[in-house]
């Protein structure tokens, strides 16, 4: 892996926070060096307005970059759902998406494309992140080819599959156009598909909103022994990278004092919100913000809480491989996924932030520019997965 | 293990001697081309002796050669040092004999009373407990651990909430927590004891009435009888039990992964299986597992010597019915103590599924009001693992029983009538998976199995070895005991008419050993529908089977899918054994091998 840094040096290793809205994308940051000559998705159709994006991202492209890096190639030109791409997908008649999201939302998910694309049957193929990545990795050494779209909350994962060139590049106009430069691969390989946060939340009836946390510090206070629930990085990739922004800004002195919390330590960042609801624990160190807010939203004593130090933030890529067994049918929900009318009903049942700039964020969930946010670096959580999950295990004995 | 050979008849020691060991070969082409076209003995003895090479000796050899390598494959005993030098091994590695030695214990104390109870004792609903103890055996040791989370999670358990709600405990206290080492030992100790409980029941069963009369004639009372007699005579089958239990909670991978990991700690078979995490370390994984393996040999060796000692007590004809005690007024609290114990495997916790299964926020307790079919709908429309995972696990548990049923029965023949020279190495490699435990033959059929020439790994091939691999001693201690009830006297008749060994066994055998052969498919289908610790190494997302995906939803949190599959799983498993018993005329499926997947 060679020039990483297309970010300046300076911004990388700042320790202060950064509120999104003027944030530099982490998925820039995550773009790998590696010069794949050119693009591989075929063109089907080259629209107008595809091509005049296509050429706005070209001319912002060197004005983000510090000097001396090279612009390795282009994204690819963004294709359009034709019929014979509809056709296609018909006759593969099925596909496999690979996700990290609660099925809460990717069960539901799926069940929409099903009705928006009749004939074309849907495999969802749930796991925590860090598992998705040793599934993956397990399946590719053994030749077992059946990932079509990967969608995954750890974006260092897709550094490392571009970098073995398993990422199929694919721009669809609507991404081209929608999707801002800053929230996709330059080279087309992968694009954000929603982002959440790694929030801290408490029951409201086991905890007084005045005794309640305001940030990771205040967890640290005696009087939440025995009363946190948290995820392991070493299985959820939201919880990777929360860990690494987290280390970053407070050091591991904090994960070692929390371990003396006696903490209940769930796998997956799904699992918080519903323990808290079913009132197991009364605070959760970390977890999925949407299913809390979700859960809230069911009428669930439960709140969220802005931590005063920065809440992580997670991107949530995802891409075609190019192994994929049904590739035209993944194409296709790949591009319904980044569509106004995919985005719009992730956001609608969860309310995670949408990539797509054309679909509003949930009305009653606070604006993402509105909250502290810690900066999400997908490329220094890649060189530092394993030292994270290594050091954690160490920390937390489990 | 090797009682089995020693009680055959004499007639059957003649039969093999007058078959044609060491006749020469024309002549021996001659008298069985007289006989039929081809006597199929000896290629069938190279095919069943491959079969289980490629089955338990290749992942063994693969399991030794990993552990004994580096990374970059150069020799090394780094993986052994890192074994007992690294906190990370060594403290699982006394967790879990530490929650061994304690399962074992209670078991025992459990166990002996309840069983003494049932066979020796004239205690109400006797025949009733009996069945409830052997039913709790169909419910996944995961599964009990996930209910028992439902019940006694410090402050959403079921129990925990009644209980605060009777005595006014304050919200933040708990009478119960499940979440730490005494808590995984319980939950373990529940699905175990029943084990035990078969043995001590089964023994105490046998055990002649005689000698207890003669005791009693000669002037002791009751409780001197019991201490002279019956206690010493059921002791060596305790220890054995207690072995038992002692290899179930060491070799078990479920509920500590359900219990341990939330609590803050790993056991030997979780830390094996975190090792396959990324990045994965096969290598170290491999080393981790020769501990187990070897202690189970061990273990099984010393159950081996127990069960042997007991020969003395049963040696002989037929005794009398054993006497039972008379329990006077003591006799329904007999019984209500024993439904107590029954109460911990088995109502509370399936109370604990159903009501999750049916509720939307699993701690709740449902009433009419807040009944739903969301869990339901959810499970069996919505998730689109459901059907698959069905599909596989039905269809690996109908072929690896009726393929373990069926290589077990023609190895307990070919042992059990001696013939073919070398049916000792057949019984042996029969018998050895015992001494594997199930994550360990994981991680050697993943060794062995995802590099060519044999790239079995993400196809249900793999997981069907397993299986058959993991199922096949008991298969087998179950039909080489059914053989030994058919006097070979029919099969000679058969043999003299000119049939071949396999005509024989197809025509005349098979027929007089039907029940025993359902049984034992029975069992090896429960088991298999169950066994989640070589399945979790060797899935593919493709080859999902039920108990994955039940502890891919655990990953989640998702317990209202869970209770509604775990639910199906043990229903569905009634339903075959109820069938199975029919057909089989119910008896044998009693005599259920010890021996579990975890």
């Amino acid at each position: 892996m060679t020039n990483i840094a297309v970010i300046p040096s300076g911004a990388q290793r700042s320790r202060g926070t950064s509120s999104s809205s003027d944030e530099i994308s982490p998925l820039r940051a995550a773009r790998s060096g590696r010069d794949d000559g050119g693009a591989r998705c075929v063109p089907l159709a080259v629209g107008g307005l595809g091509r005049r994006a296509l050429l706005k991202a070209a001319a912002l492209l060197p004005a983000l970059l510090p000097l001396g890096a090279r612009v390795v190639s282009a994204a690819p030109p963004p294709e359009a759902i034709t019929p014979a791409l509809l056709e296609a997908a018909r006759k593969e008649g099925k596909v496999t998406y690979y996700t990290a999201m609660d099925l809460s939302i990717a069960e539901p998910l799926a069940k929409a494309f099903e009705a928006k694309h009749p004939g074309i049957k849907v495999a969802v193929e749930r796991t925590g992140a860090e598992r998705l990545f040793n599934r993956i990795a397990q399946e590719n050494a053994s030749n077992i080819r059946r990932a079509d779209v990967v969608n995954s909350s750890d974006a260092a994962h897709f550094i490392s599959w571009k970098r073995q060139d398993w990422l199929e590049p694919c721009v669809t106009a609507e991404i081209a156009e929608n999707v801002p430069a800053a929230e996709r691969d330059p080279d087309g390989t992968f694009t954000n598909q929603r982002t959440h946060l790694s929030a801290i939340a408490y029951n409201a009836s086991l905890i007084k909103p005045e005794d309640a946390p305001k940030g990771f510090n205040d967890l640290l206070d005696p009087k939440y022994a025995g009363k946190l629930v948290k995820v392991h990085p070493g299985y959820s990739g939201t919880i990777m990278t929360a860990t690494h922004q987290i280390v970053r800004e407070l050091g591991w002195g904090y994960f070692e004092k929390l371990a003396k919390q006696k903490v209940l330590q769930v796998q997956s960042a799904t699992e918080p919100p519903k323990k808290i609801e079913v009132g197991e624990r009364a605070v959760a160190a970390d977890g999925s913000d949407y299913l809390f807010w979700m859960a809230k939203e069911r009428g669930a004593p439960i709140e969220v809480v802005p931590a005063i130090e920065g809440t992580p933030q997670i991107s949530n890529p995802m891409a075609v491989f190019k192994s994929a067994p049904n590739p035209n049918a993944a194409r296709l929900m790949f591009a319904w996924i980044m569509s106004a009318e995919g985005q719009e009903f992730i956001v609608n049942l969860s309310g995670q932030y949408p990539a797509n700039k054309r679909v509003k964020a949930k009305a009653g969930r606070p604006p993402l520019a509105s909250i502290k946010t810690l900066r999400e670096d997908p490329a220094e959580v890649e060189k530092m997965a394993d030292e994270i999950k290594a050091k954690y295990a160490r920390i937390f004995k489990v | 293990m090797r009682g089995s050979s020693r009680s055959e008849s004499g007639s059957a020691d003649l039969q093999v001697r007058s078959s044609p060991p060491r006749e020469l070969p024309d002549e021996r082409t001659w008298r069985s081309a007289l006989r039929s076209p081809f006597d199929l003995s000896r290629p069938v003895l190279i095919a069943v002796t491959l079969l289980l090479a490629v089955m338990i000796v290749l992942p063994m050899g693969w399991l030794v050669a990993y552990s004994l390598s580096d990374k970059a494959g150069h020799a090394t005993l780094d993986n052994f040092v890192a074994l007992f030098t690294d906190p990370t091994f060594v403290d699982p590695l006394i967790t879990t004999l530490i929650i061994a030695f304690s399962v074992s214990t209670i078991c025992c104390l459990v166990a002996a009373p309840l069983g003494w109870l049932v066979a020796r004792t004239d205690m109400p609903i006797r025949r009733t407990v009996r069945t409830l103890v052997m039913a709790s055996l169909v419910t996944p040791p995961f599964v009990g651990a996930i209910a028992w989370e439902m019940l006694a999670a410090p402050n959403s358990g079921l129990l925990n909430q009644l209980w605060r709600t009777l005595s006014g405990m304050p919200a933040d206290e708990a009478l119960l927590d499940i979440y730490n080492l005494p808590g995984l030992i319980f939950v373990i100790a529940c699905y175990t004891f029943p084990y035990v409980f078969i043995l001590v029941a089964n023994a105490l069963d046998r055990m002649p009435g005689e000698l207890e009369d003669a005791s009693s004639m000669l002037g002791a009372k009751t409780w001197q009888t019991a201490r002279r007699i019956t206690v010493p005579l059921a002791l060596p089958t305790l220890l054995a039990g207690a072995l038992v239990a002692f290899l179930q909670a060491l070799n078990l991978f479920g509920s500590p992964a359900i219990l341990a990991i939330p609590a803050g700690f790993h056991t030997l078979t979780t830390r094996i299986w975190s090792l396959f995490q990324f990045p994965p370390k096969p290598e170290l994984a491999a080393a981790a597992s020769l501990p187990l393996l070897l202690l189970t040999i061990v273990l099984l060796r010393g159950q081996a010597l127990a069960l042997g000692r007991r020969g003395y007590a049963v040696l002989g004809g037929k005794y009398g019915e054993p006497r039972l005690v008379r329990l006077g007024w003591l006799r329904w609290p007999a019984a209500a103590l024993a439904l107590f114990i029954l109460a911990m495997p088995l109502f509370l916790p399936y109370a604990a599924l159903f009501n999750s299964a049916f509720s939307r926020v699993a701690s709740k307790l449902v009433t009419f009001d807040t009944i739903t079919l969301h869990n339901v709908r959810f499970t069996f429309l919505e998730l689109s693992s459901t059907m698959p995972a069905l599909k596989n696990t039905f269809l690996l548990a109908t072929a690896s029983a009726t393929l373990g049923a069926l290589l077990a029965l023609l190895i307990a023949y070919i042992v059990a009538r001696r013939a073919i020279p070398g049916h000792r190495v057949l019984a042996f490699l029969a018998t050895a998976p015992l001494a594997i435990p199930g994550i360990v033959l994981g991680v050697g059929l993943f060794l062995a199995y995802t590099r060519p020439p044999l790239t079995l790994y993400g196809t249900l091939w793999i997981l069907l070895i397993a299986f058959v691999t993991i199922e096949l001693p008991a298969a087998y201690q179950q039909l080489s005991s059914a053989f030994h009830a058919v006097h070979p006297e029919l099969e000679e008749a058969g043999r003299m008419l000119g049939a071949t060994r396999l005509r024989t066994l197809a025509d005349i055998t098979a027929p007089l050993l039907r029940s025993a052969v359902i049984a034992t498919w029975c069992f090896v289908f429960v088991a298999v529908i169950r066994e989640l610790s070589a399945a979790v190494i060797l899935f593919t997302s493709e080859t999902k089977v039920l108990s994955v995906l039940i502890f891919d939803l655990k990953e989640s949190g998702d317990v209202g899918a869970i209770a509604v599959l775990s639910l199906a799983m043990v229903g569905i498993t009634t339903i075959v054994i109820a069938i199975a018993n029919r057909l089989g005329g119910g008896r044998e499926i009693a005599r259920l091998p010890a021996r579990a997947a975890g």
